[in-house]
């Protein structure tokens, strides 16, 4: 059966190989950076079965890891992608292979998308193929892998021309690649230091008495305002719910809970177009896509985020007091 | 009630505001909201230790790198932009509009995994949308480029997002239901997948305008510029 554990481990094995690339090349910092996030990823279902059973102490070994990752992170200077192939070398194969460059590029949506589909269903042997949880994850993983075969197919070329391509691109990214983990956890940390419940409570002082439509907008606001900070809807939505929408704008106003959990939430994801805190979206991309700026994916979504804000909270105070 | 540990998040706004390095500021914020939550040194270290290795899924993109690395050394990009350029029909607004739409729907059925940054808009969306823009204005400066594969990025983004909600049983239905069920209100996760569809067109609309709205600027440009040439 297949498991996205291992895509983890697959993860691990190809990060344990860019930190090897990079020791035997010299560069001390990126080695050890990308060896300890290989042994995170390698590690990871200990770690949290351990914890489960009682022992914090892997975990607190991971927390310091992550802590030494931070104090490796500024020392990786981020360069541009350095080509190996002349453009005119590109150009060429680009000619000689035409559409069929395509097609491993669109294996990695398609398998994915079978795996999704159909995945639940497929067995060897009266065995499940694909692990239910994350199947769709782990179809992506799978999907990585087909392509891999596909392109070296198709552009004859060794394997492990496809790693070294690989490792370039991830050099180039950097330590973006790790932010998204890293805000995951500090919301996790914020939630368990109350910062949301502050916040709210905060909200409430500021709050106006006897104004519905008062009380809706800094509703809205705050989930956008939270979002920002948390760089995750998910994390805002508690605790503006609990700290203004359940006891005010439901129980006091009497707004309806569909419209308004539904409609409250979408503001949030208004504020996650907006923030860097939501790296997976708006850093990693413009690392991706080699952005000179960081924030150009942010810039080029800032209006759409703030019309498409507008246009819900017009929708939200019509349609939530009927 | 301990406002203490809102000053993490006053090491973000400051961290970011001074353009530091993310990581470690990111890494500052949570130690200092959590000291002064006064939560203990070993359980901070557990707190981040598990929460970082349990939210691992979103380094899945790396796997990709290898096959797109190796594609685009046998001429990914350039093969998309030369099929672009001779595609007469396909505008830059239809490629971008025609993927948002894809992409809504997609993320509607709840197929998130199936397009993406990575998967999709580095080797082919971002290549063929600077074929298509090099169709309207051949003279694209280095800037230009930059805003071109942000506004393909920021359409996966808008996409993804807003069609997210239209499925019932994805994370974000699931959580408002989940925290209703708690405060004693029992809801449908249907009836909360609905009430997403407003946005979601709306969110099409805004995004599908904007792209033309910046297609006709580059047209308005490319007259000056032809302008320029001949006189």
């Amino acid at each position: 059966m297949l498991r996205i554990e291992y895509a983890y481990w697959l993860i691990a094995a190809f990060l344990l190989y860019v930190a090897w690339r990079n020791l035997r090349e010299g560069q001390g910092s990126r080695a050890a950076f990308w060896l300890l996030l290989g042994l995170l990823f390698a590690g990871g279902d200990g770690v949290l079965a351990q914890q489960k059973a009682g022992n914090p102490l892997p975990a607190q070994i991971a927390g310091a890891m992550v802590i030494a990752l931070a104090l490796l992170a500024p020392r990786l200077r981020r360069h541009a992608h350095v080509d190996t192939v002349s453009a005119e070398q590109r150009l060429a194969s680009a000619l000689r292979l035409g559409h069929k460059l395509f097609m491993p590029a669109l294996l990695i949506p398609l398998v994915t998308l079978i795996v999704a589909l159909v995945g639940a269903h497929l067995s060897v042997a009266g065995h499940a193929l694909f692990a239910t949880p994350q199947m769709t994850l782990t179809g992506l993983a799978l999907a990585c892998v087909i392509a891999l075969f596909a392109a070296a197919y198709v552009a004859r070329a060794p394997l492990h021309q496809g790693l070294s391509e690989g490792r370039r691109l991830l050099d180039a990214i950097g330590w973006a690649a790790l932010l998204p983990l890293l805000l995951a956890a500090l919301g996790e940390v914020f939630t368990q230091s109350g910062v949301g419940a502050a916040i709210a409570a905060l909200a409430n002082a500021i709050l106006p008495e006897g104004s519905a439509f008062a009380c809706l907008l800094v509703f809205a606001l705050g989930m956008v305002l939270f979002t920002v900070i948390m760089g995750n809807a998910f994390a805002a939505f508690p605790v503006m719910m609990a700290g203004i929408g359940l006891p005010l704008l439901i129980q006091q106003y009497g707004a309806h809970p569909t419209i308004l959990g539904a409609m409250g939430m979408l503001c949030g994801y208004c504020g996650t177009l907006l923030t860097p805190m939501a790296a997976d979206y708006n850093l990693v991309p413009a690392a991706l896509l080699e952005l000179r700026s960081p924030y150009g994916v942010i810039r080029a979504q800032f209006w759409s985020a703030v019309m498409i804000f507008v246009a819900t909270f017009i929708m939200m105070w019509l349609l939530v007091f009927r | 009630m301990n406002y203490w540990p809102l000053l993490g998040v006053a090491v973000i706004v400051i961290g970011f505001a001074l353009r530091f390095n993310a990581v470690p500021v990111v890494v500052c914020a949570a130690l200092v909201s959590g000291l002064l939550a006064g939560l203990h040194v070993p359980d901070l270290l557990a707190l981040l230790g598990k929460s970082f290795v349990s939210s691992r899924m979103l380094l899945m993109f790396v796997l990709t790198l290898p096959a797109i690395g190796l594609l685009e050394r046998a001429g990914l990009r350039e093969h998309a932009q030369q099929w672009m350029a001779r595609l007469r029909s396909m505008t830059l607004a239809r490629l971008l509009i025609g993927y948002l739409l894809v992409r809504e729907v997609l993320a509607m059925l709840g197929l998130m995994g199936v397009a993406g940054h990575a998967q999709t808009v580095r080797p082919l969306l971002a290549p063929m949308s600077e074929a298509a823009a090099e169709k309207i204005l051949p003279a694209l400066s280095d800037d230009d480029r930059d805003e071109l594969r942000a506004v393909a990025a920021a359409t996966d983004n808008v996409g993804r997002f807003f069609g997210e909600d239209v499925f019932i049983a994805l994370g974000a239905v699931l959580l408002i239901q989940g925290f209703y069920a708690q405060h004693g209100i029992e809801l449908t996760p249907l009836a909360i997948a609905l009430w997403a569809l407003p946005t979601a067109i709306v969110a099409f609309i805004i995004q599908s305008v904007r792209i033309w709205l910046y297609q006709r600027r580059l047209q308005r440009r490319a007259l000056q510029w032809r302008g320029e040439q001949g006189g």
